[in-house]
């Protein structure tokens, strides 16, 4: 042995610690419930976890994180026990951590920026299970102190609708010593956080805990209230006196695929079966009163996180089969991994590169099934995903007495028909400067879908962050 | 919280009630309705406006008890609360003066009808109001309506007040006659306008319709409330309630409206067994 080799066998190396897994409920019995699927971690899961961070100079997590999060300082606060230091530190620029935490595609944003992940390893720090860890732990066992709030400016602003981009814009501008009150149109709070992703996904609890935490900070909610009906932007800004409205009402207008027989009975857009399903309570039915078709073979149009959540839920509410109707492959579904991964191991079943033509009823008016477009993938498209064509002459039917359209929204046009010279897109969605918010009308921004198309929260909440900010400096309170 | 200021029973399973929303008083235009709640695990349904009174801030709902939302608003009293009103929604009533118009309710259609006869008659239209029912005890309205008519005509389907018939037959009546009609407005059960519109379509007499779509959200949001108006797809909740006649796709309607037939029946034999609210909703014979 040489004195090099014998030198490196002494030196005591370091034992790689893997990315540690986050325990989950069993697939079979979760697939009959609504609890959360995934547990969270324990202290010592999280402390082997937040000690993998290699603490870069050039933390590149931080610039993966649409409202930037000061990763590493908290992932450090982890490592040296003070876990309401670590959960202050991640709600100084997330306003919603325990939902962030549980929904944002980390894997495409912070953690594909870690560089356990650059070396190839594929095994970045689990930054999004340690977010909900802390800040989790934090609102189980008392965060301490309420921040100290500064003076009132006098200054009031309106936020229309109560999803993640608003609710986000509320936190930043109510330390700030702004009066901000959250117009609502639904009878609850958190928008498609509460409307639209499942309990099992998203603890309803949760959401409610993190909107309870603005209330007290101040923040004022007006539920019930559908600006454009009840009152106007211009309103809002003439009558009441605000001095500035942020519009963050979300992609709410489903787009249907405009096939035969999609008014038959059992047929619904993703937004009413998760509506129905979630805000509705339909799976506690007859408990609760709203009714909703309880298939037994159920099938689901679409690819998106959106489509999941459908499929899934239908399983929950006892449908024997599942089927997912995509007319791409595995490869392309736009879905976050993790949820297919969640999707396949509860048994939904995927039929791959279909197309629906038309829903088939009966008399009745009840859809029976499908007839569905054998496709092949030909050259790739403007999104640079290979498109779909039609197999001449190859088409198949599938039997079901449900079927759910989740391949998208378009913008509501409730708000911009309403609102004096808003500027809109062809699609209809805002037109809103990408850094600020600001839109064509003065005193008036938006951000989150209804400017972009739908996307996720967590871009939604950096846009709140990012009109807080443009609001901030045109108020000279920066 | 939306409180009950008023509540009488005015005919056989049909109520109306009196409640303080006076953000909704402010901004509603006849044609528009809400949507409301009771209770924590309450439904939402869609209600038109029977009436406003925006100085007392102040929204009237009449309703019949048909499923087990309504069954259950049948037993809340003075001074309950409805846990949520949201509105006013959906496309206001197009008033202008037309010339002759002429306002066709069907048993608790009526309701609806009223702030749309009153704007039509306040827009100084010639108002014709034609108002029906089974039978004389389910006739609503009508002093109200009466007051803001040029002229009134009542029919009851077997005769205990007024024609002895069907709405659409004293409808059939004035067009024989020649009377200039500019437009037609119905509301009430499905089938009847579609009887209607079966009249006033060879007469070419412009007919709109107010429909009655199952919804959730009421804000366009959820396609619940689909609706085919020529052939094309529309939203109930935002892209009506009122609709060309001719053009809606009633048959459709139908089939929709049934869609919870079976899960409706469970709802309400489960509260029928857990009666709750107090004797003073119920006066004797109704």
């Amino acid at each position: 042995m040489s004195e090099q080799e014998e030198k490196k066998a002494v030196k005591p190396k370091k034992p790689k610690i893997p990315r540690q897994k986050m325990p989950e409920q069993d697939p079979i019995e979760r697939a009959h419930n609504f609890y959360e699927v995934a547990l969270g971690y324990d202290n010592d899961l999280a402390l082997l976890e937040a000690s993998r961070c290699l603490k870069c100079k050039k933390p590149y997590c931080i610039s993966g994180c649409p409202v930037e999060v000061d990763i590493p300082d908290f992932l450090e606060m982890v490592k040296a026990g003070d876990l309401i230091g670590a959960a202050w530190k991640v709600k100084e620029k997330n306003s919603l951590p325990r939902i962030a935490g549980r929904v944002c595609p980390q894997e495409s944003q912070c953690e594909a920026k870690c560089v356990l992940n650059k070396k190839g390893k594929g095994e970045p720090c689990a930054i999004g299970r340690l977010e909900r860890y802390v800040t989790d732990w934090a609102a189980v066992h008392g965060e301490g102190k309420m921040p100290q709030l500064p003076k009132p400016t006098g200054l009031k602003v309106g936020v229309v609708g109560s999803g993640p981009a608003g609710l986000t814009l509320a936190g930043a501008l109510i330390k700030k010593g702004v009066a901000v009150t959250v117009f609502e149109a639904l009878h609850e709070l958190g928008g498609v956080l509460v409307y639209g992703i499942p309990e099992f996904r998203l603890p309803k609890a949760i959401v409610r805990a993190e909107v309870d935490e603005l209330r007290q900070l101040g923040v004022e909610f007006k539920t019930n209230w559908v600006v454009g009906r009840t009152q106007t932007v211009d309103e809002l800004l003439e009558k009441e006196k605000y001095d500035g409205v942020f519009i963050g009402t979300g992609a709410g207008a489903p787009l249907f695929l405009k096939i035969p027989g999609e008014n038959l009975n059992g047929v619904y857009s993703a937004n009413e079966f998760l509506t129905r399903a979630n805000l509705m309570k339909a799976y506690l039915f007859p408990q609760a009163d709203t009714p909703i078709a309880k298939g037994r073979r159920v099938v689901v149009f679409g690819g998106g996180n959106v489509a999941m959540d459908s499929a899934r839920t239908a399983l929950r509410l006892g449908a024997e089969e599942v089927t997912i109707v995509y007319r791409r492959t595995m490869d392309e579904l736009p879905a976050r991994a993790e949820e297919v991964h969640h999707a396949v191991e509860e048994g939904i079943r995927f039929e791959l590169l279909a197309a629906p033509l038309e829903i088939i009823g009966n008399e009745a008016g009840w859809a029976v099934g499908v007839h569905c477009q054998k496709m092949q993938l030909g050259e790739p498209d403007a999104s640079g995903r290979r498109r779909p064509v039609p197999i001449p002459g190859e088409t198949f039917n599938i039997e079901c007495d449900t079927a759910i359209v989740s391949i998208g929204n378009a913008a509501n046009p409730l708000v911009p028909s309403t609102t004096i010279g808003l500027e809109t897109n062809k699609w209809g969605n805002i037109v809103a400067d990408p850094e600020s918010g600001k839109t064509s009308k003065d005193r008036v921004w938006a951000g989150g879908d209804i400017v972009t198309g739908a996307a996720t929260v967590i871009l939604a909440m950096g846009a709140g962050r990012k009109s807080a900010l443009a609001m901030m400096d045109t108020f000279g309170i920066g | 919280m939306f409180e009950i200021l008023e509540k009488e029973r005015i005919g056989p399973g049909v109520n109306r009630a009196v409640i303080s929303a006076p953000a909704v008083a402010r901004a509603h235009k006849p044609g528009q309705f809400i949507i409301l709640r009771c209770h924590q695990d309450g439904e939402r349904i869609p209600l038109t406006v029977a009436d406003k009174d925006v100085d007392k801030g102040t929204i009237t709902l009449v309703w019949q008890e048909v499923g087990v939302t309504t069954y259950y608003m049948g037993t809340m009293c003075p001074g309950d609360s409805l846990i949520d009103v949201v509105g006013p929604l959906g496309t206001p009533t197009h008033i202008e003066n037309f010339g002759t118009v002429v306002c066709v309710g069907g048993g608790i259609g009526v309701a609806p009808l009223y702030p749309i006869t009153k704007g039509m008659y306040e827009a100084g239209n010639h108002v014709i109001s034609i108002l029906g029912a089974r039978t004389e005890g389910l006739l609503i309205m009508t002093e109200d309506l009466k007051k803001v008519s040029t002229e009134q005509l009542i029919a009851t389907d077997d005769g205990s007040f007024g024609i002895h018939g069907f709405v659409t037959q004293v409808l059939q009546g004035l067009i024989d006659k020649g009377t200039k009609i500019d437009l037609v407005v119905a509301i009430g059960p499905v089938p009847m306008m579609k009887a209607v519109v079966n009249v006033t379509r060879p007469a070419a007499l412009p007919t709109v319709v107010s429909l009655n779509p199952i919804m959730v959200d009421g804000t366009g949001m959820c396609g619940a409330c689909r609706v085919e108006v020529n052939g094309e797809t529309k939203f109930g909740c935002v892209d009506g309630p009122e609709f060309d006649g001719f053009a809606v796709d009633f048959d459709l309607l139908t089939k929709r409206l049934a869609m919870y037939k079976g899960p409706e029946l469970v709802a309400l034999n489960k509260f029928r067994e857990t009666p709750r609210g107090c004797e003073c909703t119920f006066p004797e014979g109704m």
